[in-house]
This record gives C-alpha cells, structure tokens and sequence, in this order.
C-alpha cells in the first residue's frame, strides 16, 4: 500500500516556514517535505512516502538485522558441518 | 549502505528461506497486511520459495483497493464539473466507480490530474486561484500526515480554493475485522511497516493480547518480507504469541510523534465503509469539524451521494482472506486486471490481480519449463 | 446515480482515453479492433501478410524491397534532458526502419504547429531534426505545415514517414523468432522515459537522468555484417517498454519467452527513481535501444559486433525463445522465483503504494 523509498538528505531549507529537503535516491534526486522530522539532518537516510519524510533510516539497526541474516547461515554451515 | 540493494541480497535470501524450512514443521497461513507487501512476495517468487512453509493471504491492505465505491463516484461527480482540478495519486485514476473512472471524466473533459504530493496540489491551487482545486486524499496511516500537511499549508497560505475529499482509512480496525470473521485462517499477522513509521507499534499491542496472536511488523524489500515470515514462523511453532518489530532500521515503538499530532489536529475517526467489505467503526479519518470548510464533500455538495456495490463480486470476502480470489465466481472470466469487476482487480497490488498472474504462472509450470535452460550466468 | 450500476461499461470505453496512446494493451486493441477492420489491406498489394505489430512494412517495388513505416511524436516537454522532439521524429523513424534490417533512404516531415508557438523553439526543434537526419545520412526529402488555432494543439507535433531499402536474404520480423533463439538486448533500459517524466507532471527529479534517443541503423549493419540470415527479429522497445516488445513478438511467433529479470541492464538512476514511482523498468520507453533474437549459434558472433559498435557497447545475453507456454514471457527473477511478464496497460503512471 504504502510505496515507501529511502533517501540520503542533501540538503535542507525552509519555503515559507516549512522544512523542505532535496532526497538523493541513488542518482535520482527530488525534494520532499522535512515538517515531520524536524531533528534530521544533512547525510540522513530517511523514508519517503507521497512527497514527505516519515522516518530517519536507523543505520545501526539496519547493520544488526544484516548481521542476523548473515550469522542465520553461519550457524547452519557449523550445524551441518 | 543505501538500504536497498542490501536487502535484496540473492545469497542471503537462501539463507533466510533455509531456516524458515528448518523452523517450519508444517504449513502455516499468515497474512501479510499491506498490498506493497504482496507486491514484494509476488514479485520476487517469495511465495514459491515457501510453498511448503507459508500460505500467503493478502490482506486488506491497498487503499486503492479499499476505496469505497460511492466515494470515487463523489470524486467522479466533483471531477466532471468545470470549474474544479481534480488532483490524486496515480493509482486511483482507474479504479471504476460506478460507471467510469477518472481517466473517462479526463476523457470527456474534466480536468484531472497525477500528483506526487499532496503539496504539489496546493501549489496548483496557489497558481490557479480562479479553479478550485480539489485532492482526493485516500490512503492508510503512511499517507494521511502528507494530506494533512497539504490542509495545514492551504490554511496558512489563505488559499480559499483549494478543498479535499478525504478517504483515509486505519489499518488496525481492518485487522480486527479479518480476526473478527468466524471462518477466520490467519494465525500470524506481517503487519505493514511504512504504517508503523508513523503510528508505531504500541496500537497492535491489544491486537495481540485480545487475540493471542503474533504481530510481526515488516518491511518492504524482499529480505524484509523472508525475514518477517521467519519471526512468524519461529512465534508459531514456539507457540509464542508477541508483538515484535522485523524492520527496526524504520519503526519506532512511538512512530513519528509531529506526525501523529498534526494527524490528530486536522482529522477525526470515523466509521468508514470499506469496498467490498462494509463498514467498519472507527476504520476512517475524516477532516476535524474545525477543518470542515477544506471539506469538498460540502464544498461541493456530494455527501448524500450513496450507491451500492456489485453483488457478483466477491472482493470484500478476498479482501478479508475467506475466500480465495478463483472461488469468485467472476474470477478470470467476467473480471479480469484488463476488465476488473471489483477494486482488487484493479490495483496491481490487488490480491485478485496478483492472483490472475499467480494462475498464469501455475499454468506455465503444469509445462514443465525448464528454467535452467535460459538462466543467464554470465 | 443511484442504486446498483455494474462498472462493467468500462469494458468498452466510448471515447479516446489516454492509455490508448500508451503503447500497451489499449494501444494494441484500438489497432487491432478498430483500424486493422478499416484498412484491410487488398492481398495483392502486399508483398508479405500483413504484420501489423512489426514497426515497418516491406513492400516488393520491381525487384528490390522497400520498407516504409511512419510515426507521430507528441512528447511534452518538446525539449529533455538528452534531446528533444527533433532527434526522436528522425531516430524514431529510422530505428522502425532498421527493424525491418532497412537502410533508411528518405523521411518526410509533417508539421502540426499551434498558433502563437515561438518561431525561435520552432528553429531548434528544426535544426535538431537536420542534425539528427545528417548524422545518420538520411534526407529529409518532402515535408508539409499546418497551424491549428491556439489551444487545439500542445505547441507542435510531428510526424515523419520513412523508406529504406532491405538488402538481399535478410528477412526480419517479429513472427520469426524460433525456439532455441538468444536474446540480446543492446544496453540499459528506460533512460528515455524516465528522463521525460522527470520534467513532466511536475515531477522534478535533479540528478543525471540523459535519454538515450540515438538511431539504430548502424548497429544493426554490424549485426547483419556478422549474420545476414541469423538475425530473425529486432525490435526498439519504444512506448510500452521492453516488456511489451517481448510480450508481441511470443505472440507474433507463437513462442515462449524466458528472460533472467538480474541480465537486463538499469542505471542506477533509472531504478531509483523507478523504486520512487513505483514504475518497473520494463514497462519504460526507450528511443536508442534493441532487443534482437538471433539463431543460437550466431549469438556469440552477434553479441561480440554488437559490443564493438558504439551504439552497442553495453549489449547484453538476457534470454533464450521457449517452444512451452508459447506467448507467454516469463522472467527468471534474482531469488529462484518466477513471474509473468505483462504489457502495461496504459501509459506509466507514478503511483503510492
């Protein structure tokens, strides 16, 4: 339902009193509203839906659900070995 | 890290569809909420991967899907007269309302239009103060603070011509109401993660302890989705029976607190009837009655347009995962993606259309291809 | 409106919608039920049955076989990131043209311009068409200009007719592809439709987005120096991507096709913003590439002429022609599953969810 895409934040400005940033996807770039996340900053990965940022990408969480995943094969090859 | 390739790792997938194999002792059947979900598993194969493990029912989860009947024809009706920009999302222009779609009122001379953001609609009606510019704002929890942003920035900018219909729907009613059946399948829920960005996850909490069962909220990219099944999973034959959170790189137990007070401020719940499935309390938001005159259905004077739905076709019972969408009796004959009957037909997230291709597919392997035979190594 | 109305009405839409002009399903269905009925075609005039989803038509004039094909373009805006209505009216036309194996001899050029259209964007859009029909050595030979009032026309639109000639023993045609054929696809997908989209609806994506418009012939005289007969099909996966060519052509030839999705080559670019709008690559316009189904055991020889020449240097293996699930293209995806591939069907439109 909610097609949602991460983004690095390049840069951030205020139009009329709301806080807009430009989103870098990976060589595409757009702008999208920054109103709801008022604490990112510059070099944030954050979630974008509908023109807007909802959430900052945790790079730490991400790291250990990666880290689960790798160490899921490790314990099966030891199991099996 | 950019957050997406990662997750989309072909090795690791292996990895994670080995150890659901390893957990599972028998075929389980969850639902996975959200339509973007569905996309993911049905375009990546997830499902044939498990078909041992996991009988997928989508669920209730696409907007588009869920859309009630007399509110597109509402957005129809606004569409076609000649002072008004009809504005939405790109998914909502060929959904049928009664009688057409909003890409036949474009055709017969309405003036309809794609926007990414809410905001662009603002910005059109800031340019065009001689239309009225209306956006049909339909779409879950992820959704709504985009819409209520664009009636929050309207107000500010003074703009007296711009108006929304709004459709938003709450996905947790929607959940109760699948657990609610009698005939209900579903033993574990992959709730929809881009809804949990906002609204976080305490709201499934009672969801769990009510009904004793788990609540894994997941992703989006394929890695996302295995790994969400494997929570599932592990809960099921643990028989444990817990809220967990499989996308932590994304959702916070509070979600996104500005958000949910803006959504709080410019809407309030309502009952909301669902295509195919009926009406749901406390299911909607609808504009607060100190937002009501940025309400088009005033503005315009549709509110007591009602209608009625098919009875041939049976897309609240799939949407609800009580029937599968070939025991309609509609299925691939009367309603097909090209000619859809029904809204999940529509959407390419829809459970039926997914299912149309699903069909197509079992068709080409009853063949018997030999899928090696084209594998590019190179 | 009301009580209970069947949405059914929309199985036959009463009025032009804009998917007609798409490319897709819409587009295949006006021709096939409403045009192809209208035009059908005196037998003896034609020199082959009529193959009205191949992108020219070879015509038999005293001996030797012309092509002829001809196109309307009506891109807005009239000027992208990596051209502009110009080039596409020229390469356009000639890339139908090479799909038939032709070398392109002459173009028109049919001008539909709206009143009060600025002379000076008139003389660039001109002056793109002439560079773009020098630097593939093609004449544009006749011509013709009509205004229409102003606001019955988006600014301007063209339409170019093109013929070229078909050298001995190549036969080239979508009903040829023959099981066992490789795929080869001529370099990265969906370059042009995405940065055509990136300026339109207001949909401002910054970043390095380029159309790959760019004509074809040359390529394909590589391809054909390599192997006259062995070259059954070729295709420029124009309006409805390269999805849509495949999924013609297992029609065409009653064949099945089977593609690894991870072999088909998308800038990073593209498929960012592709993820951003919910589009899939497949389904996106190209203007400077081909997909050629070549007899297996010249594939390797094709391929490697293909990588020489420069509108071809990213050519890629992506697939083999199936006898099984004939007209059915499937696509082996990265994780071991698979999918059918569909036409799009209407035009592409950025969704939410």
């Amino acid at each position: 339902m909610c097609l949602g895409i991460p983004g690095r934040i390049t840069e951030i400005w205020e139009d009329r009193g709301t806080r807009m940033a430009l989103i870098d996807f990976g060589g595409a770039t757009r702008t999208a509203c920054l109103a709801y996340l008022p604490d990112a900053a510059v070099g944030d990965y954050t979630i974008i839906h509908a023109g807007f940022a909802l959430t900052v990408v945790d790079e730490a969480a991400a790291h250990r659900t990666l880290t689960t995943f790798r160490e899921l094969g490790i314990l099966e090859t030891e199991v099996g070995t | 890290m950019r957050y997406l390739t990662e997750f989309h790792d072909p090795e690791l997938a292996v990895r994670l569809v080995d150890a659901i194999a390893d957990t599972a002792t028998r075929r389980w059947t969850l639902m996975e909420v959200c339509g973007g979900q569905t996309h993911t598993i049905i375009r990546y194969g997830l499902d044939q991967l498990l078909t041992e493990q996991v009988e997928f029912i989508h669920g209730p989860g696409c907007p588009v899907c869920v859309t009630p009947l007399e509110m597109i024809d509402r957005a129809l009706a606004i569409a076609a007269r000649p002072e008004v920009v009809l504005c939405s999302f790109g998914d909502m222009l060929r959904v049928p309302g009664s009688t057409a779609d909003l890409f036949t009122v474009r055709a017969h001379g309405g003036d309809v239009r794609v926007v990414y953001s809410p905001l662009d609609a603002v910005a059109l009606a800031e340019a065009h103060p001689e239309r009225q510019v209306v956006f049909f704002a339909v779409g879950f929890e992820t959704t709504a603070p985009a819409a209520a942003m664009a009636a929050v920035t309207a107000r500010r900018r003074r703009l007296t011509n711009f108006t929304m219909l709004v459709s938003h729907v709450l996905v947790p009613p929607a959940m109760r109401a699948v657990l609610a059946a009698p005939d209900n399948r579903v033993a574990a829920f992959l709730a929809a993660g881009h809804v949990c960005t906002v609204m976080g996850t305490e709201q499934y909490e009672p969801i769990v302890a009510e009904h004793r069962i788990p609540v894994v909220v997941t992703g989006f990219e394929p890695l996302d989705l295995l790994e969400g099944v494997r929570q599932a999973v592990t809960q099921l034959e643990a028989g444990r029976t817990e809220l967990v959170n499989a996308y932590p790189r994304a959702v916070r137990p509070e979600g996104n607190p500005p958000a949910r007070r803006m959504l709080a401020e410019v809407f309030s719940v309502c009952d909301r009837p669902w295509r195919g499935i009926g009406t749901i309390p406390d299911s909607g938001w609808r504009l607060a009655p100190a937002w009501a005159d940025l309400d088009a259905e005033r503005r315009f004077d549709v509110a007591e347009l009602t209608v009625a739905e098919s009875v041939h076709c049976r897309s609240g019972e799939v949407l609800q995962g009580r029937i599968r969408p070939p025991e309609c009796p509609a299925f691939g004959g009367d309603c097909t993606p090209r000619r859809p009957l029904g809204a999940t037909m529509v959407s390419a997230e829809g459970a039926c259309a997914a299912y149309y291709q699903y069909r197509r597919l079992a068709m080409v392997d009853r063949d018997r291809v030999d899928l090696t035979e084209w594998t590019v190594t190179e | 409106m009301t009580g209970w109305s069947c949405p059914a009405p929309l199985r036959g839409h009463d009025r032009v919608v804009l998917g007609h002009g798409g490319g897709g399903v819409l587009s295949a269905e006006l021709v096939e039920h409403l045009f192809l009925p209208a035009f059908a075609p005196e037998p003896s005039e034609l020199s082959e049955p009529s193959e009205p989803l191949a992108d020219a038509v070879v015509l038999e004039v005293g001996g030797g076989r012309l092509a002829f094909t001809t196109d309307s373009y009506v891109v807005r805006p009239l000027f992208f990131p990596g051209g502009s209505i110009g080039e596409l009216a020229v390469h356009g036309t000639v890339n139908d043209l090479a799909c038939r194996g032709a070398r392109p001899l002459a173009l028109s050029a049919g001008f539909i311009l709206e009143e009060g259209l600025e002379l000076e964007l008139l003389g660039r859009v001109a002056q793109a068409m002439g560079r773009a029909a020098a630097q593939v050595g093609v004449r544009v030979a006749t011509g013709d200009t009509k205004v229409v009032e102003r606001g019955l026309a988006d600014g301007l639109y063209v339409n170019t007719s093109g013929i070229g000639l078909v050298p001995a023993g190549v036969d080239i045609r979508p009903a040829r592809a023959r099981p066992g054929d490789r795929i080869l696809l001529s370099g990265p997908i969906g370059d042009h439709g995405i940065a055509v989209l990136s300026v339109r609806e207001g949909l401002a994506f910054g970043g390095d987005l380029r159309s790959d418009t760019a004509p074809l012939h040359g390529l394909v005289d590589v391809m054909l120096a390599a192997t006259r007969s062995g070259v059954h099909v070729l295709r420029d996966p124009t309006r409805g991507g390269l999805a849509t060519s495949l999924c013609e052509i297992a029609a065409a030839a009653r064949v099945g096709i089977g593609f690894t999705e991870s072999a088909i080559p998308v800038r990073p670019a593209v498929e960012a913003a592709c993820g951003f709008l919910g589009l899939d690559p497949l389904h996106i316009a190209n203007e400077g590439r081909m997909v050629a189904f070549v007899a297996a055991a010249e594939a390797d020889a094709v391929l490697e002429a293909m990588r020489a020449h420069p509108g071809g240097r990213d050519s890629v293996l992506i697939g083999t022609v199936t006898a099984e699930h004939p007209g059915v293209v499937v696509a082996r995806t990265a994780f071991g599953g698979t999918r059918v591939i569909d036409r799009p069907l209407g035009e592409a439109l950025p969704r939410i969810c």
